[in-house]
């Protein structure tokens, strides 16, 4: 493999992927941010005064770092399962497939955009969060290297989303069925010991609970989990989810005929 | 040196569709090659999976002597495609869509910067660098992608109906621009409904029709084999049927000029001495259809026929 083209052509992407985010910012950037703020008023602040503390935290401070993670999530998945899918629908990912460099590349080049855009999205829900709370970082390398590799496995999962979609709503079948499901019921808005003893047991089996817990614990310092069994989910995640993508490219499956 | 070698390319699709029965091809680093065939005939296929845009079925393909089996970047480096659909990013700028293709054939800084002037300014398209593609007309967007599959410098480009849709200024603007990277060394194949186009570009011509290579010769061979050539001859005076003359076949036409089909025996000179001894004047004379186009038909049907 010739590193240095593929690395030229891996910023090529991340460049293009980033100034497709802050073309389209309207659909990119400001909704997560208003949808998030309306979670802390409603949630935060009127329904939460309501509720009290949870786990030692004001109701406030405790949804914070569930909701920073969702909007990660969801912006990780969302941009790498729009732009590629995008790309294979107007037949421009072409331009990729023809060039030389390697499929892992492509993917690397994708996910970064993905990551990033999560990232952007989640900092400015973290500024939004700071209207109408304090959040003092307990352990920053967790928090850190928590949110990363959340993003990383959800830019994966989209674009695998992606390689299989064949029309529009093919994207949005995994957010709407079973992403926003996983992600409600993955702790955001509320600590599992409160569940009876069974739903608890069923709660972890949900991926997204290791990962908002695992980003509390970094921020906060609580967590209803192991933050080692999140880092050990997070991984394996990982190395599935891209060798599997891996997989698609090399055997072309929806991309090439 | 081969541009281009297929060995035995099978392709058949999913549905059943055996689009590609096994074709043979080999092109000389250099040459300017047409490859003809009906719609639906296979040059698509072939030049996807040239491309890596189609996986074959069985056989062989080497460009530049690399094969796309075992050294698939090398022979992608070596290649420059432009499809026959638009597949450009409709929301991306002219100078993006070009300086993104390069950087993902590794190209960058100044160098980058450099070929995209110089391909943007070769296909008239600098002065629209900063608008969208979706903004520029078909012909410019086909310039476009020709642009883009220039920016690397490609020892071989492939063209699938570059001009198609395109009106005659710009298309004869385009012969002129691909006859120039042709005589700098870069290796033309050739896609085109256009056969007068074949015929004015191409050194080489390959007809393909349901699979199979039906023929593959110099442009030149191909044209000696076409035996029989019809004129249409506008005369002074209308006739009320078509005369006989000896060694031709004629015909009245509706609209009262008169077609004489000639074959390799007779020439004009003795068609010419012919009319005149009949008194018969003519006022102009055309070729009736290219004679590829001819040539091209004649093949397609025989192999309908033999089939």
């Amino acid at each position: 493999m010739n590193i240095a083209l593929n690395l030229v052509a891996a910023k090529t992407i991340i460049r293009k992927e980033m100034v497709r985010v802050l073309r389209i910012w309207i659909q990119t950037i400001v909704p997560p941010a208003i949808t998030m703020t309306l979670y802390f008023i409603i949630f935060g602040n009127l329904i939460g005064r309501r509720i009290g503390v949870m786990d030692g935290f004001d109701y406030m401070q405790y949804i914070a770092p569930g909701l920073i993670m969702m909007s990660v999530i969801t912006n990780s998945y969302g941009n790498v399962v729009s732009s590629f899918f995008g790309a294979k629908f107007g037949r421009h990912v072409e331009e990729m497939l023809v060039a030389p460099m390697s499929y892992a590349t492509i993917i690397i080049g994708h996910v970064a955009g993905g990551v990033l855009r999560g990232l952007l999205v989640g900092a400015l829900v973290t500024v939004v969060a700071l209207f109408f709370t304090k959040l003092q970082v307990a352990h920053p390398f967790i928090m850190i290297s928590i949110v990363l590799l959340s993003s990383i496995v959800f830019s994966l999962a989209g674009f695998i989303n992606a390689v299989f979609a064949k029309k529009f709503d093919d994207i949005s079948i995994i957010p709407t069925f079973v992403l926003t499901p996983l992600t409600y019921l993955g702790g955001v808005f509320y600590s599992i010991s409160l569940l009876p003893e069974f739903w608890q047991n069923a709660s972890k089996l949900n991926p997204i609970l290791y990962m908002v817990n695992a980003f509390r614990y970094g921020i906060l310092g609580t967590s209803d989990i192991s933050i080692g069994h999140a880092y050990a989910i997070l991984l394996v995640f990982v190395v599935v989810l891209f060798s599997g993508c891996m997989f698609l490219m090399r055997r072309g499956i929806g991309i090439r005929e | 040196m081969k541009a281009l070698s297929i060995k035995s390319l099978t392709k058949t699709y999913a549905n059943g569709n055996q689009a590609l029965k096994g074709i043979d091809l080999s092109v000389d680093a250099g040459d300017f090659y047409a490859l003809l065939g009906p719609n639906g005939a296979g040059k698509t296929t072939a030049i996807g999976i040239i491309s890596s845009l189609v996986n074959k079925s069985g056989g062989e393909v080497e460009i530049f002597g690399h094969n796309i089996d075992s050294e698939l970047e090398a022979a992608k480096a070596c290649l420059g495609i432009v499809p026959q659909e638009i597949n450009l990013n409709l929301w991306e700028t002219v100078g993006n869509t070009v300086m993104n293709q390069a950087g993902y054939y590794g190209l960058s800084g100044k160098l980058r910067k450099e070929r995209v002037e110089k391909y943007l300014r070769a296909l008239r398209l600098w002065d629209r660098r900063d608008d969208t593609a979706r903004s520029l007309s078909g012909g410019m967007k086909r310039r476009l992608m020709i642009a883009r599959a220039l920016v690397h410098e490609p020892k071989l480009l492939i063209l699938d109906e570059p001009t198609a849709g395109v009106d005659i200024e710009i298309r004869r603007s385009m012969w002129d621009f691909l006859r120039e990277i042709n005589a700098a060394g870069t290796t033309i194949i050739l896609t085109t409904h256009y056969l007068e186009e074949a015929e004015s570009l191409c050194r080489h011509i390959a007809i393909i029709d349901e699979g199979i290579i039906i023929e593959d010769a110099r442009m030149s061979q191909v044209l000696r084999k076409l035996q029989r050539e019809v004129f249409v001859l506008s005369l002074s005076e209308q006739l009320e049927e078509a005369p006989a003359l000896d060694g031709f076949e004629t015909r009245l036409r509706e609209d009262g000029e008169l077609e004489v089909e000639k074959g390799p025996e007779s020439d004009l000179n003795e068609l010419f001495e012919q009319l005149n001894a009949q008194g018969i004047r003519v006022v102009s004379l055309r070729n009736k259809a290219n004679r590829l186009e001819e040539m091209f038909m004649h093949l397609v049907e025989n192999k309908g026929a033999a089939a």
